[in-house]
């Protein structure tokens, strides 16, 4: 089924040198339109590695990565942001200082624009946007069962809490590849069953593609269409759910011999 | 019906920092108007209204640089100096085609804080490549460098134009012609055209334009960069496009507040806006609370006017000015009292609207 589906994202022999180091090598892996992939491995295989060189907080020493068949070797952060991936932290990262409701507004920064001086002068095309920004942001609160909290400190909100908001404020860029780093760490199975289900709404409510990394396998399995098992910074594996949980070299790198 | 719902919306905590800002500045010049007019002020008073509101101007412009952007700014008096100057060259030399103080007032404003804008832009553009203490390291350097550049300029003007100079006996210029800088000696036989009412709406004015910054897409984005960069760029936010723009309208609003004391006195070195007064304005944004607006306005009058109502104390009064400055910090980083403060803030927020105060 998904050979049928354009690529929205081709990574090919992808790798990064820390020092003399070699933290990812050789990484080859792609996402389908509209598809949930996952991308999984032991600790320290190199996972959110590969998440930061896809938004180029680290720049990649070899390999290229192409976004909607464009080469983006020389993009940066904000740009691949504006290409549209967004992303979600392992250790969450909101505007601490910020509410609720201006975490999200603030994920419509390069999207709903007017000017400095706009906002000053208090023009109409201020109001006009200011509106269809506050809008779109109680919307996406409202998806994510954030709307009473909307005028909350951001850093005064529960843990789970502060995962949905932080996705919620990713989808607010209006990305086309939603990455996101261990969305359920911390979540106990109730939350953990939630989140899966928001994952799937959110891929057909947004038209995204989404990768993520997660040590969760029950979330992994039961969501993920297809799934890449990075050791030790090499790609070790790539298939079904199915396929990956008969995979003698994955049980191995898991279990160890 | 309509009034009775517009009130409680200023009450809102959306705009209660606002409100508490405006009502402050202008129940302040009300009360000193009625005071002036009446004879109830000094003459020592008097002549304190204009700097008063300059200080304030420029602590609001580094209350947007150092608690809303979050970038530790000690050069904030170097900017009060570019404007500051421009504005006195400016007004001087025009004196003659502009007689009418108020346009040339406005005009030399609007030079002292285009010029001091464009002066932070200039210095923006290394600086903001840094962060934290290398950042203000740096900025303290810049505020040195534009201090030394000023206090060795010379600038004179005749029929044929401007003659410029960093060594005195160079400026020749024909007879009937002004001196604008004398370098140590800085403006002399400057025009006071300065008044407490422009004092009043400078102050307004950078209100206005700090507070609609603030609550706009842009102070979003500065507030965001200040809290987490890395988070700030995956949401494609350019951290320093938006860095810049809090920078340039600090320095630009410093700007404005040197033009403006610049043209309140007759003679002005360029040795008054040196580092002491830099680190005098981060005291009182510091005091005042980052971020906070209001507190700026009450911290900036209370210590301007502090060492001189102890002025009877004689030796003990920057004492008592240094006491008086541990106590409030002591104060204001007091746990029991903060949640003491946030207790009440609960309770009075509970009645009505939700507990949201960015400027706090």
């Amino acid at each position: 089924m998904t050979q049928n589906r354009k690529p929205v994202l081709e990574v090919r022999e992808l790798g990064i040198d820390f020092g003399g180091l070699s933290a990812v090598n050789d990484f080859n892996m792609e996402v389908y339109e509209g598809e949930i992939a996952g991308l999984i491995g032991p600790n320290g295989a190199g996972k959110t590695t590969v998440f930061n060189m896809l938004t180029k907080v680290y720049q990649p020493t070899r390999g290229t990565i192409l976004f909607d068949g464009e080469d983006t070797a020389k993009k940066t952060v904000v740009e691949m942001n504006h290409a549209g991936i967004a992303r979600t932290f392992q250790n969450i990262r909101l505007f601490s200082g910020l509410s609720v409701l201006d975490n999200v507004r603030t994920g419509f920064h390069g999207r709903v624009v007017y000017s400095p001086v706009a906002a000053v002068l208090r023009l109409p095309s201020y109001r006009a946007k200011e509106r269809e920004i506050e809008e779109k942001s109680r919307e996406l609160l409202s998806i994510f069962g954030l709307e009473e909290e909307a005028d909350n400190l951001a850093s005064n909100l529960p843990y789970g809490a502060q995962r949905r908001l932080e996705i919620a404020r990713a989808l607010a860029t209006g990305p086309k590849l939603l990455l996101l780093d261990e969305p359920a760490a911390g979540m106990n199975p109730q939350e953990t069953e939630e989140l899966m289900q928001m994952i799937r709404l959110v891929r057909d409510h947004f038209h995204t593609s989404i990768l993520l990394i997660e040590h969760d396998m029950k979330l992994v399995m039961g969501i993920c269409e297809r799934i890449t098992v990075l050791n030790y910074g090499m790609m070790l594996a790539q298939g079904t759910p199915e396929e990956i949980q008969s995979n003698p070299e994955v049980i191995k790198a898991y279990l160890g011999e | 019906m309509k009034t009775k719902k517009k009130l409680p919306a200023l009450m809102s905590a959306k705009y209660r920092g606002r409100t508490a800002s405006y009502g402050c500045v202008l129940a302040g010049w009300l009360i000193l108007e009625v005071m002036m007019h009446t004879g109830n002020l000094s003459s020592l008073f008097t002549s304190l209204l204009v700097p008063v509101c300059c200080y304030i101007v420029a602590a609001i412009g580094l209350n947007l640089n150092v608690g809303v952007s979050g970038e530790l700014n000690l050069g904030q008096a170097c900017f009060m100096s570019v404007g500051a100057f421009t504005a006195v060259c400016l007004s001087g030399s025009l004196a003659r085609t502009i007689p009418a103080p108020l346009p040339r007032l406005i005009l030399s404003i609007l030079a002292g804080a285009l010029i001091a804008a464009i002066f932070g832009i200039l210095i923006g553009i290394p600086v903001l490549k840094l962060e934290g203490d290398y950042l203000a390291i740096v900025t303290l350097a810049f505020g040195q460098i534009v201090k030394s550049l000023i206090t060795n300029m010379y600038l004179g003007v005749d029929e044929n134009g401007f003659h410029f100079s960093f060594v005195d006996n160079q400026v020749n210029m024909a007879p009937g012609g002004k001196m604008l800088l004398n370098g140590p000696m800085g403006a002399t036989g400057t025009e006071r055209i300065s008044t407490f009412t422009a004092g009043v709406i400078l102050i307004l004015l950078a209100l206005i334009v700090v507070y609609h910054l603030m609550y706009s897409r842009s102070g979003r984005a500065i507030m965001a960069a200040r809290d987490n960069r890395i988070a700030a760029e995956s949401v494609g936010i350019g951290i320093f496009k938006t860095k810049m723009l809090a920078f340039a309208v600090s320095s630009c609003l410093a700007g404005a507040a040197g033009a403006l004391y610049g043209l309140n006195y007759s003679t002005l070195v360029p040795a008054k806006f040196d580092f002491n007064t830099s680190i005098l304005l981060l005291v009182y944004v510091v005091l005042g609370g980052l971020g906070n607006m209001t507190g700026t306005i009450v911290a900036t009058v209370v210590l301007v006017l502090l060492p001189e109502l102890l002025r009877s104390m004689q030796d003990y009064r920057m004492l008592i000015y240094a006491v008086v400055l541990i106590l409030i910090m002591l104060l204001t980083n007091n746990e029991t009292l903060k949640t003491w403060v946030q207790k009440l803030k609960k309770r009075y927020t509970a009645k009505g609207g939700t507990a949201h105060d960015t400027e706090s």
